[in-house]
């Protein structure tokens, strides 16, 4: 049998004017064919570069990579949203996705509305939503706002709605993208296990991700893109192994020096930042059960203040996870040159991605010399092989410590 | 169902996809037609209202006031006449050169043929238009008119014709710049005020004596369509060269217009 999907070579060249308006406007385009003056200049990028895969009728094939990688470019172009700049794909059967789910949704419209509306631009033939409209309805669990506008709906409300409508298509290829960021723990489970089905009913998948814990448990097969090129496909197991490993030497480090962003005030400017291993090796990700830790190196100009390091750290969905502080009493009352590094044991964060604030404040008087905001954004994840049982779902909660256990018969 | 996917390639429309996607036009349509009056306290009857006090506004200052002359048909019927073609053209232009912008979330996402939101946002004006039809009609019922019905409904289909490819040709020409300079985002209402006082609708061609003036009817397909209407009314005959002309610009508006969209709309989910 031929496959579902071929792709064939596809590069996607992006312009990258560096002009600082998201938007050309007339006035500035005549302004510069009249005058000869370019004031905008670009440069080429290649977001895709020489891609080529097949894909089979009834697989599930993970895409995963860093941001940036250009997972979401191929996504697009898999589902026509934009087109190639080079290469061809041939497609034998429908395809949609799920890029974002609740795509048209119009808040003025009734829940109800919506449901129509958005089977609709999803590509469902209005016949086909009427027949699933109350399993639709059931799943996504918003029966008594039916005919309320959207407007009046919570985000979860929303969302969910939104995931239910989408869950019922069946096209031949599924596109996912990231739509397990989002909704509460238990709908999160509810949609995994749809996806599950969807994948066991013989349909092809094609799922980008971040969470390593679905990909693993949802697709057989796995790609990982890098600056636009494949750089590994095979087996799930091994292609994440390989991800997880080259994680470790990919560096991430912030050097506010170096960008000419020094931030702070006159008693302290923050210089760099890292996120590192235990043998000091700047990273981008770390397993559960390895330490890990923040560092960052600031100035101090002028004694007198007694300044104190803290890290602010978030998940993604905006939830405080912890603020790490210490008291240096006095340690900084000299101008100079400092490190500070705080040690985040293993076992103590769930899988996830987290993002890092880092300040030096002094608390009385109370003076924020400087706070930057998601300065290290990083991953935590969990090398599936070391589960020992079949249970391979991701699990909810921001910390997940191994505590200590007793267990006593009677 | 097999199909390739390649980079931007040669213009051509696809009808065939289009007759499959045309549930989606149904439910765009319906959609701009249900949000359009959500949160009024008249709803739908603005449908209604807005001809209406137009048609009492220039009745009064131009009729009263400046003593117009429109031969045998009354004033306010002439006028409700031309507004009748007009509101298609300039609500349909206006729409038409948003959709874009305003449905940009959507084609960021999913795929459809582009063409489909020019045209559902031109669809809609329609339904407004068959409602201010029945309208006029009560109102030349009102004037005694019975014999001027028929004739203009027969006409109608022509002139809705050459109207809607006018529309539509400038409607997705416009669309399709919008993307790239949102400047005429701006433009389009001024430009659609000056088309105003460019195409006989509150007044008569014949009270025009300026030379350009009549060239500019000549090449104007709404100005024809409004006077082939008219003429229905007044039961006088259409000058069918002019209405063959009209027709043949309002198709090269149409051949255009969706040209340059078909190859711009390659690059909309890059740019919008």
């Amino acid at each position: 049998m031929k496959p579902i999907l071929e792709i064939n070579h596809i590069s996607k060249k992006f312009r990258i004017r560096h002009q600082l308006v998201p938007y050309l406007s007339l006035r500035d385009r005549i302004v510069d064919t009249l005058t000869f003056r370019r004031t905008t200049s670009s440069e080429e990028f290649w977001a895709l570069n020489d891609i080529s895969f097949n894909v089979n009728a009834g697989e599930s094939i993970g895409i995963i990579g860093k941001n940036g990688a250009g997972k979401s470019t191929l996504l697009k172009i898999l589902s026509k949203i934009t087109l190639p700049s080079s290469g061809n794909i041939i497609s034998r059967g429908r395809v949609a996705s799920l890029l974002e789910v609740g795509t048209g949704f119009h808040p003025e419209l009734t829940g109800r509305e919506n449901i129509f509306l958005n089977g609709s631009i999803l590509g469902m033939k209005s016949r086909e939503i009427r027949s699933k409209f109350d399993e639709i309805v059931e799943f996504s669990g918003v029966e008594n706002f039916l005919d309320t506008p959207l407007k009046h709906y919570s985000s979860g409300m929303q969302l969910r709605l939104a995931f239910a409508v989408a869950a019922f298509l069946e096209p031949e290829v599924l596109i996912i993208d990231e739509v397990l960021a989002v909704g509460d723990a238990a709908f999160q489970k509810k949609c995994i296990g749809k996806m599950d089905e969807v994948a066991k009913s013989g349909r092809t998948i094609l799922f980008v991700s971040h969470n390593m814990n679905a990909v693993y448990s949802l697709c057989s097969r796995c790609i990982h893109i890098s600056k636009g090129k494949i750089q590994d496909s095979g087996s799930t197991d091994e292609v994440i192994k390989g991800y997880l490993k080259g994680g470790s030497e990919q560096t991430h480090v912030r050097d506010y020096e170096k960008s000419n962003q020094l931030i702070g005030d006159d008693t302290a400017t923050l210089l760099r930042a890292r996120l590192m291993n235990k043998d000091g090796h700047t990273i981008e990700y770390i397993a559960l059960d390895e330490p890990c830790a923040i560092e960052y190196v600031f100035r101090i100009h002028r004694a007198g203040l007694n300044p104190v390091p803290n890290i602010h750290l978030y998940t993604n969905k905006g939830e405080c996870a912890f603020i790490g502080s210490i008291d240096p009493k006095g340690g900084f009352s000299s101008p100079g040159i400092y490190t500070a590094t705080m040690w985040i044991p293993a076992n103590l964060l769930n899988t996830g991605t987290y993002s890092a604030g880092l300040a030096l404040s002094t608390l009385s008087p109370t003076i924020v010399h400087f706070y930057e905001q998601d300065a290290i954004l990083f991953d935590v994840i969990e090398d599936m092989n070391k589960r020992e049982t079949e249970w391979k779902n991701s699990l909810p909660g921001v910390v997940r410590p191994r505590l200590e256990w007793k267990i006593e018969k009677k | 169902m097999e199909y390739e996917i390649k980079p931007p390639g040669k213009f051509k429309i696809n009808f065939a996809e289009l007759w499959e996607f045309r549930e989606l036009i149904y439910f765009f349509t319906w959609r701009d037609i249900k949000v359009k009056y959500k949160q009024t306290v008249l709803g739908a009857a603005w449908v209604i209202l807005q001809p209406l006090l137009l048609v009492v506004l220039f009745s009064y200052t131009f009729s009263r006031l400046l003593s117009m002359e429109t031969g045998t048909l009354e004033y306010p019927l002439f006028v409700f006449s031309g507004l009748l073609l007009w509101n298609i053209f300039s609500s349909g232009i206006n729409s038409a050169s948003n959709s874009m912008i305003s449905n940009a979330n959507i084609i960021n996402k999913i795929y459809f043929p582009r063409l489909i939101i020019p045209i559902s946002s031109i669809f809609s004006t329609l339904v407004d238009f068959t409602i201010q039809l029945g309208l006029f009609i009560i109102v030349l019922l009102i004037y005694g008119k019975y014999s001027s019905i028929l004739p203009m409904i027969l006409l109608l289909p022509i002139s809705l014709v050459i109207t809607l490819l006018t529309t539509f040709g400038l409607g997705s020409y416009l669309a399709a710049l919008n993307v790239k300079y949102r400047d005429f985002r701006y433009i389009v209402p001024f430009m659609i005020q000056v088309l105003l006082f460019l195409t006989p609708i509150i007044y008569p061609v014949a009270s025009i004596n300026i030379p350009m003036f009549k060239i500019i009817f000549l090449l104007n397909p709404v100005a024809t369509a409004i006077e082939l209407l008219r003429s229905g009314i007044n039961g006088t005959p259409p000058e069918w060269n002019l209405v063959l002309l009209a027709f043949t610009i309002s198709l090269l508006f149409f051949l255009v217009g969706v040209a340059f969209f078909r190859k711009t709309e390659q690059y909309f989910a890059d740019l919008a």
